[in-house]
């Protein structure tokens, strides 16, 4: 036999991996930056860190989770942090998420910049609310047949402390194809009260991995994790009439407000939720949210089909969840100023809706949402 | 045989007459897209150059020691590249730690000089020209100073042709190849006074 045809596949693999070795070594000596402190909101937290990773991961092990809904891979502009030492010009892949404003105060994407010196940064003060929580799967319940209802109780920690509105990052195990665990963000739907439970509404979206892992591989019993909470869509401090729309999964900050608001009492606001769908079979809760339009003399409840069908025999109101806004806005819903609009949805659907809402003298300040794309 | 030339005449050579650029046209796509603004177009010059010297003399190692004694030659094209990778790959770890500003400006060209062809081309003329390990070293030095003088020269030509009344359809890429061609010409011509081998 021809000895080439192992001198040759040697020779590369020496090669190969004194190479790969001398990388490695480089890779200790000079990414080792040695122990480093951050300094968080002027001396509020000190940590004490090891320095080479990104700034993210790196607050995340310190158990400070800056919220990040594509996980540190710079594709949703979620981690900024405002660093206030000097580390250099902003990085290629920072300016597409920051504002001109935001490049001045020298804000950061966290999961882009590298710690490699002390570093004093300021962050919102609720982040140090924010824990990785585990838990297990209690209940799945199908709402439609692509919206599922997950229900976790929560272990460790045992309760979670939220306002009505706000979403956690659900953590999924790795599965199929999918290497290393993968979070995504999802708006609790349960009530602030239940403190030792969390639910989310999951929709499929076809190739989406965590909805494909929810909907195909979740089992009940089974242990999950997730972190939060995080954002600040919430009811206002107002007496201002509530204008709410929402569209699938976009129900579930709503649920949680409104059974927030339902538990501190009689409603001392005219609330208005607009809630749309194709056709009934993408409807859901419709007997929990009539229950609470019987019981809430204030809240009222719109349904709208935007095409249904025969067999479905529907009553209620039938066109774009858009133009039922409109008429309702300029028609139904009594003048008062201001009104404040709150939206949960698609982004474009939220676009849409901020559009009708803008036109109908809904100011844009007293517009909230949150987009999930 | 090694060539009998005179260091000195071989490291000038390599950098005037013998230019990697202008005389054996290697390494054009960052020479052109690289040279618009001369401190970019340094900082690359100073890369290559550093590369250069580092891998002509490790792939002449490997080729003395390793390639020519194990009748294995014809691996040198998949060797000389995993070398030059790995080089690349160790000097962006060391620019990231030392200077994050040479680092930012240099930014994706650094890791594009691994498939620069006039860093393959120099440790493949190693082989062809039999080199000493001496005359490896100087003309990969040379090869790089040779490419990082083009580089410069070419930037700051491109600078003051940018006020040029240049006709519309030669703006850009097209008034660069002229340019690069009388610099060429201009480097050829001498070729006779020096030579590499």
């Amino acid at each position: 036999m021809n000895p080439v045809i192992f001198t040759a596949p040697l020779a590369i693999a020496v090669i190969g991996a004194v190479l790969a070795a001398l990388i490695s070594i480089t890779d200790k000596i000079v990414n080792n930056y040695g122990d480093l402190t951050i300094d968080i909101n002027s001396g509020k937290r000190k940590l004490e860190i090891k320095g080479g990773s990104p700034l993210l991961s790196t607050l995340a092990e310190s158990g400070i989770f800056v919220p990040s809904a594509c996980g540190g891979k710079g594709s949703c502009g979620a981690c900024k942090v405002k660093v206030l030492s000097d580390i250099g010009p902003h990085l290629p892949t920072e300016p597409p998420y920051l504002t001109k404003e935001e490049m001045a105060e020298n804000v950061r994407l966290s999961c882009q910049i590298k710690v490699k010196q002390d570093l004093e940064i300021e962050i919102p003060d609720a982040l140090f609310n924010i824990r990785r929580f585990t838990g297990v799967v209690e209940r799945i319940k199908d709402l439609t047949h692509d919206i599922k209802e997950v229900y976790i109780k929560l272990e460790n920690p045992a309760e979670i402390n939220f306002t009505a509105g706000q979403y956690g990052q659900l953590e999924i195990p790795p599965y199929e194809k999918i290497k290393g665990s993968t979070q995504r963000a999802y708006s609790m739907s349960s009530p602030p009260s239940d403190k030792d439970h969390v639910e989310f509404l999951i929709r499929l979206v076809p190739g989406g991995i965590v909805t494909t892992y929810v909907h195909q591989y979740m089992k009940e019993g089974e242990k999950i994790a997730m972190v939060g909470p995080f954002g600040d869509f919430a009811e206002q401090d107002t007496q201002s009439p509530m204008i709410c729309v929402a569209g699938g999964s976009g129900m579930a900050p709503f649920k949680s407000i409104l059974y927030d608001m339902d538990e501190k009492g009689p409603f001392e606001r005219d609330v208005w939720y607009f809630f749309g769908a194709r056709t009934k079979k993408d409807l859901f809760y419709l007997e929990e949210m009539q229950a609470l339009e019987a019981k809430q003399e204030r809240f009222h409840f719109i349904p709208a089909l935007s095409e249904p069908l025969d067999e479905d025999e529907w009553k209620g109101e039938i066109g774009l969840i858009t133009d039922v806004l409109d008429k309702y806005l300029k028609e139904i819903v009594p003048d008062a100023d201001p009104k404040e609009g709150y939206l949960c949805g698609s982004p474009g659907m939220i676009d849409a809706c901020v559009n009708v809402m803008t036109a109908n003298d809904i100011g844009e300040g007293d517009i909230f949402y949150d987009k999930f794309a | 045989m090694t060539p009998l030339v005179n260091p000195i005449t071989l490291f000038f050579a390599s950098i005037l007459t013998s230019n990697i650029l202008l005389a054996n046209f290697l390494g054009m796509c960052s020479f052109i897209s690289i040279s618009k603004d001369m401190k970019s177009a340094n900082g690359l010059g100073l890369a290559v150059t550093v590369v250069l010297t580092i891998t002509s003399a490790i792939n002449w190692l490997i080729l003395e020691y390793v390639l020519i004694p194990m009748d294995l030659l014809y691996l040198r094209f998949i060797i000389f590249i995993i070398v030059i990778a790995a080089i690349v790959q160790i000097l962006e770890m060391i620019i990231d730690r030392v200077s994050s500003a040479l680092y930012m400006a240099l930014g994706i060209f650094l890791p594009l000089i691994t498939v620069n062809c006039a860093i393959l081309g120099v440790s493949l003329f190693l082989e062809i020209r039999n080199y000493s390990f001496l005359q490896s070293v100087i003309y990969g030095l040379g090869s790089g100073l040779g490419w990082w003088l083009a580089i410069m020269a070419l930037a700051a030509i491109r600078k003051k042709v940018e006020k040029a009344p240049v006709p519309a359809g030669l703006k850009g890429p097209g008034i660069t190849f002229i340019i690069i061609g009388f610099m060429a010409m201009a480097f050829i011509g001498f070729s006779g006074m020096l030579s590499v081998q």
